[in-house]
């Protein structure tokens, strides 16, 4: 090994980019990320950003921080979508499209592993920092610390995934990496590598992030409440952290072994030397099916506690919607066969997985007509909340129909690889995963920035979304039927395909023009912030435990701790049942801390020399992250008291005295 | 004064019970990784072309005193923390000691056979059998290093604090995972050595 190599691995100059457009998106990158540093610099002040957010342990912070990121990442991966629906809407018969199909298939890939790892599971851990430990009356999460941890983690792998843009390729192997094609003789490349290691850090944070909130909901609900007293929203949460804790570590795992094919010669998915790439199949799917239901139940989640509110009535069917999720739950463990009935299992095991594939529609169903059955008769309020509920609950219920229509092994082997496929999941994650967090943090904004958002552009945004959703892909549906496979950058003329191409490329730029939108209210949401400030605590006349403080929540939530006697906490106050309330104590908070920051910077570091093989900064990465963990446990200094007493003292002289 | 002492001593003693909750969530999560790659073993074991077979690849013997070594480990280390307990800190600290040593003697018998596997040609880049025992045998051997270099650190956290609360629970949640380790060994030696010298 010369010097050279040792010291920069498989890095050298032909690692920059090599076409016009993946120029562009290595410039987009870097003008974007200057551009936060600028602002960062002129507007907010580094050692402001650092004190108050970087090295927070408050998980309202932690969770704004996850959804800020996680919303750059879908620019990224939407970016990724715009360019696979401008390839399929040219790319027909003499002409090639915009992209070579190389660097189409890094394209989708990098579609896929963004939008599911950075974009969902971010928004998702960033929805349940911001409201778990507010709905069940917690001043803090069980272990403050790993949660920056994990934040920082999670960001280190989005930063690993955009590094690609800039230094070598991405995977071009799909976005779960099937080999053989994924194995080193068919991606030599780093991309493959890429992949492994920014799903392997993040994955990490949220396996940490799983232990972390499971531990929170069992240890830490406020006095009285009971299990069946505890919010859907907190249930939902439950039951998807502990897919976290099952699935995860089979990920982590499978990625490791891939790894280890490509790295150290080993012969686990080869297709020589008792490799078995099957193997590979069930495993990432062991993993990856019930990664479905961790991002969907959450959501799921989410309306359980809007359509309650923004209806004026209790939800329908409480037990029943906690005994679904958790029926959910445990079946999403005994389908991940379905992915792959073509593999050949035979008609039994083939029946086994169809029919619990099919079964999954009952618990859902139970949920859809629960939630339908709180709005009848309620007094519906159509804020945009419940406008991105109603979206969902149509749409949803029609690709869930398309789901069970695939669970029947005899027409998986018609439609599986086919457009068909590719429109049911997105509904799925699109109309489910992620309507549900745009109306959860639409609900929950005030309560964290003291102010609403704006509702013009709020309802602007929706539907644009919601019209370029059906365009985008109801088109998908149509071409999956007659035959279109997916990942094609290419067809045939005379397939007739062009049109629903063209059509689905229109709806994915009204989905972009919806995201504009959005910034757009966010926009107007900071610049009206006066107009909308919520003085009440209360904005949208709330059922739980979070609206009975004032917004924006302090960083230690509760200064007395809540003691609950009801379901509907907060509904039943109001209706002003006399009951004993809370007891004012004093307590200890955690101080803020930056190793996690640098935690997650020894990670990025670890990882980036994994994927060049520059093993003297894996080296270094795994002694500083650990290092950094072990200075961690020796501080004894992490904590400081508040006085309940002086707080109350304030805030009454301030003229909260109803409210405290 | 002494009321607030009272409820923070309260919020300790809570914060134990959610530290020792939350650490066994993440064996459990610990478990399901060994879970998985027992998964891989299981498919990948058996002749394979290419040529090695499980049987007369490791001495029964070797493997018995490697095991040895480790379940008395298990057993050192729960001694110390019943010393811990009545608070006497030299009984602890040197059954820590013992168990720092039998611990190593585990990781030394198990590296010196991994180096003479693939110093006699079976290394894990030979076939899918070699790769999924060296990974799994390796990523047990891997934590019990990890625990190694824990324990280090406790009984240096242990000589410079005494037995505070802070090192009581440290000492504890070392107790959960040293004992964890056995378990799994306990089910490679069945499932990895037992199973192949039949």
């Amino acid at each position: 090994m010369s010097w050279t190599q040792f010291i920069f691995g498989r890095l050298d100059w032909s690692v920059f980019p090599q076409s016009v457009i993946a120029w562009g998106g290595a410039v987009f990158m870097l003008v974007c990320l200057a551009g936060v540093l600028l602002f960062i610099t002129f507007a907010v002040g580094w050692k402001y950003f650092w004190d108050e957010w970087l090295t927070s342990l408050d998980p309202k912070k932690i969770g704004v921080m996850y959804i800020a990121v996680s919303l750059v990442m879908l620019v990224r991966g939407g970016s990724d979508a715009l360019l696979i629906r401008a390839q399929q809407a040219t790319s027909v018969g003499d002409s090639f499209g915009i992209v070579s199909s190389t660097h189409f298939q890094e394209i989708f890939s990098a579609h896929g592993s963004i939008m599911i790892f950075f974009l969902a599971m971010g928004f998702m851990f960033g929805l349940i920092n911001l409201v778990l430990p507010l709905q069940i009356g917690s001043r803090d999460v069980a272990f403050p610390f790993l949660n920056s941890m994990s934040f920082w983690l999670f960001f280190a792998g989005a930063a690993l995934i955009n590094c690609s843009l800039i230094l070598g390729d991405f995977s071009g192997a799909g976005w779960l990496a099937y080999p053989p094609l994924s194995e080193l003789q068919y991606s030599p490349s780093t991309g493959v590598d890429y992949w492994i290691w920014a799903l392997q850090i993040a994955g990490l944070g949220s396996l940490l992030s799983g232990v972390n909130f499971f531990t929170t909901i069992m240890k830490l609900r406020a006095k009285g409440m009971s299990w069946m007293k505890l919010p859907v929203f907190c249930w939902s949460v439950m039951a998807s952290m502990s897919l976290v804790m099952f699935a995860f570590p089979i990920l982590t795992v499978t990625l490791a072994l891939l790894y280890l094919d490509r790295t150290a010669a080993m012969h686990f998915f080869t297709a020589d030397l008792g490799g078995n790439m099957m193997m590979y199949v069930n495993l990432i799917w062991a993993w990856g099916h019930p990664e479905v239901y961790i991002l969907v139940l959450p959501a799921f989640g989410v309306f359980s506690e809007v359509v309650p509110v923004f209806s004026s009535k209790k939800l329908a069917g409480y037990t029943s919607m906690v005994l679904s999720i958790w029926g959910i739950a445990i079946l999403s463990f005994i389908v991940w066969l379905h992915h792959f009935f073509t593999m050949g299992s035979g008609a039994d095991v083939n029946a086994f997985f169809g029919i619990m594939t099919a079964v999954i529609a009952v618990p859902t169903g139970v949920k859809i007509f629960n939630w339908l059955f709180t709005m009848y008769r309620g007094k519906i309020r159509f804020a945009s909340p419940m406008l991105w509920f109603v979206g969902f609950v149509v749409l949803f219920t029609l690709g869930g129909v398309a789901g069970v229509i695939m669970s029947e092994p005899p027409a998986d082997y018609e439609l599986h690889n086919s457009l068909f496929l590719v429109a049911h999941f997105h509904t799925m994650i699109v109309a489910g995963v992620l309507f549900g967090y745009f109306a959860g943090l639409t609900y929950w904004f005030p309560k964290i920035f003291g102010f609403k958002m704006d509702e013009k552009w709020g309802i602007r945004a929706f539907w644009f979304w919601l019209i370029g959703f059906v365009l985008a892909f109801g088109p998908l549906y149509l071409l999956g039927l007659e035959g279109a496979t997916r990942r094609l950058d290419h067809y045939s003329a005379d397939l007739g395909w062009q049109p629903l191409f063209i059509v689905a490329g229109i709806g994915v730029v009204l989905i972009a023009t919806g995201f504009c939108c959005q910034m757009m209210q966010f926009a107007r949401t900071f610049q009206l912030r006066k107009q909308n400030v919520d003085t009440t605590g209360d904005p949208w006349d709330g059922r739980t435990l979070e609206w009975s403080i004032p917004s924006p929540a302090p960083s230690y939530n509760f200064v007395a701790e809540p003691i609950v006697h009801a379901r509907d906490e907060f509904w039943d106050r109001k209706l002003g049942t006399p009951k004993e309330l809370q007891r004012f104590e004093d307590f200890s908070m955690p101080k803020n801390s930056g190793a996690g920051v640098l935690i997650g910077a020894f990670a990025f570091l670890l990882g980036f020399g994994a994927i060049w093989h520059i093993w003297w900064l894996v080296a270094v990465g795994l002694l500083g992250a650990v290092g950094t963990a072990i200075q961690r446990t020796f501080d004894e200094d992490t904590e400081y008291v508040v006085e309940a007493s002086r707080i109350a003292h304030d805030r009454i002289e301030a003229g909260y005295s109803a409210n405290i | 004064m002494s009321d607030t002492n009272y409820i923070l001593s309260m919020e300790e003693r809570s914060k134990d019970r959610t530290t020792v909750f939350g650490f066994w969530m993440y064996l459990m999560t610990d478990l399901v990784l060994f879970a998985s790659l027992f998964a891989v073993f299981a498919v990948l074991r058996g002749p394979q072309f290419g040529g090695s077979s499980i049987a007369g690849l490791f001495s029964m013997p070797y493997i018995l005193i490697e095991t040895i070594a480790l379940l008395t480990s298990s057993f050192t280390c729960g001694l110390s923390l019943l010393l811990a307990e009545e608070g006497r800190v030299r009984g602890a600290l040197s059954w820590l000691c013992v168990t720092f040593a039998l611990g190593a003697l585990f990781v030394g018998m198990e590296v010196t056979e991994f180096s003479k596997l693939i110093g006699g040609g079976y290394g894990p880049s030979r076939d899918g059998f070699l790769s999924s025992y060296f990974t799994l045998v390796g990523t047990h051997g891997l934590h019990v290093t990890i625990g190694l270099l824990w324990l280090v650190l406790l009984m240096v956290a242990i000589i410079r604090r005494g037995l505070t609360r802070g090192n009581m629970r440290k000492l504890a949640l070392f107790g959960m995972f040293w004992h964890f380790l056995d378990i799994v060994w306990i089910f490679i030696f069945t499932i990895v050595y037992l199973t192949s010298a039949l």
